[in-house]
């Protein structure tokens, strides 16, 4: 039992003075998003049902592993940002700091496989 | 976590059935929500039958018959009841609204009514709106200036003036805070539609001088940004008015702060 006025309870700590930066970040992502993975499904889609030649062969083209790149990185970087909001929304504590911390190695692990296959298929 | 399940003792039990009123031929079943802190029960929902032959057609005036007639221990709160104190504010056949102006034919079979969602009960239909009045405070619903009071009047333009259409009708009765998932899981740090309506309103009167300070106050991950636009705020409004598009608005000077 803390003796704490109603007001005092609904201030908590006060303002963080931060969550634009991540508001914008969501939506500029969001929009690059929007524009690159029409494209690369289309791309991913035609080479469905090739060979394994054929395929690496597009991705090796410049356009296209640049495209999938940027895919990898902005759809990642979105998911970082995005699976944030929704950790902060259903956990609590402890357990709030932990899963983000997991959920960011994840989206920067997942970003840096990605592109380790891309530059084995480009260069 | 989020709970997914209710606490035992929150727990709904089958309540108490009330004798329909003799010779009525037009009936009409309710099932309303029943805890009192004081027995320790959990709490249960009774079944009510009203004679509509003899009753006004708004939900409250039906509560108000229930508690005269049949049963005086039914609490909630009401006074106006024409939906300007906001206070009967419940949750009508799913949907939180003022049983002052929900019309009883605008639901479909059985009226069943429980407190808003989500709030602590102080009794019956009442919630504990406690926090959702302190953080309505906490922005500070006054007009700030810094400039000394003229001797007459802060005067407003009447294109500014109509910038406040939609925003100062609200009559805080939290029908929209308490529809909203975020405001539920992170209540105690989410300001809500309610409190963040009232937020714009003096964010965008032209006679205010704290435009920054309201902000900058507001500029918060979990203060503001955990209006994820779900809109069950606007949906609901019992008044009409438009909270999402407020915290839009908000966010919109928050962005073009910075970019």
């Amino acid at each position: 039992m803390r003796f704490l006025t109603d007001r005092k309870r609904a201030e908590g700590k006060g303002a963080a003075h931060a969550g634009t930066g991540h508001h914008w970040h969501m939506i500029v992502s969001g929009v690059g998003l929007a524009l690159v993975v029409p494209a690369f499904l289309y791309i991913f889609g035609s080479t469905l049902g090739q060979g394994r030649d054929a395929v690496l062969e597009t991705f090796a083209h410049p356009a296209v592993a640049i495209l999938s790149g940027l895919v990898v990185v902005v759809g990642m970087q979105h998911f970082r940002s995005g699976v944030q909001t929704l950790l902060e929304d259903y956990t609590h504590g402890s357990t709030r700091k932990v899963t983000i911390v997991l959920a960011t190695a994840l989206s920067y692990a997942i970003m840096a496989t990605g592109l380790f296959a891309l530059a084995k298929i480009a260069l | 976590m989020v709970e997914l399940a209710l606490p035992k003792n929150s727990r709904m039990t089958r309540g108490k059935t009330w004798p329909k009123p003799e010779g009525a031929g037009n009936i009409r079943k309710f099932q309303i929500y029943r805890w009192n802190p004081d027995d320790g029960e959990n709490p249960r929902v009774d079944t009510y039958f009203v004679d509509m032959d003899t009753c006004g057609p708004m939900v409250l005036d039906a509560l108000i018959k229930i508690k005269t007639e049949i049963d005086p221990t039914l609490t909630f709160r009401r006074s106006c009841r024409e939906g300007i104190c906001g206070s009967c504010a419940m949750n009508i056949d799913g949907i939180n609204t003022l049983a002052c102006i929900y019309g009883m034919d605008e639901v479909k079979g059985d009226v069943k009514i429980y407190p808003l969602p989500h709030m602590p009960v102080v009794k019956d239909l009442i919630p504990d709106l406690t926090h959702f009045y302190a953080q309505h405070a906490s922005i500070m619903p006054w007009l700030e200036t810094k400039t000394n009071a003229p001797a007459k009047e802060w005067k407003q333009s009447i294109e500014d003036r109509e910038k406040l259409d939609g925003l100062y009708e609200c009559v805080m009765c939290a029908c929209c805070s308490t529809a909203c998932p975020s405001y539920w899981w992170n209540g105690d740090k989410y300001l809500g539609p309610a409190a963040l309506l009232h937020a714009y309103r003096w964010i965008i009167d032209s006679r205010d001088e704290a435009t920054g300070e309201r902000l900058d106050d507001l500029e918060d991950p979990f203060k503001l940004y955990r209006c994820h636009t779900i809109m069950n705020c606007t949906k609901t409004c019992p008044k009409g008015l438009n909270p999402a598009k407020a915290i839009s608005k908000i966010k919109k000077m928050m962005v073009e702060r910075t970019v």
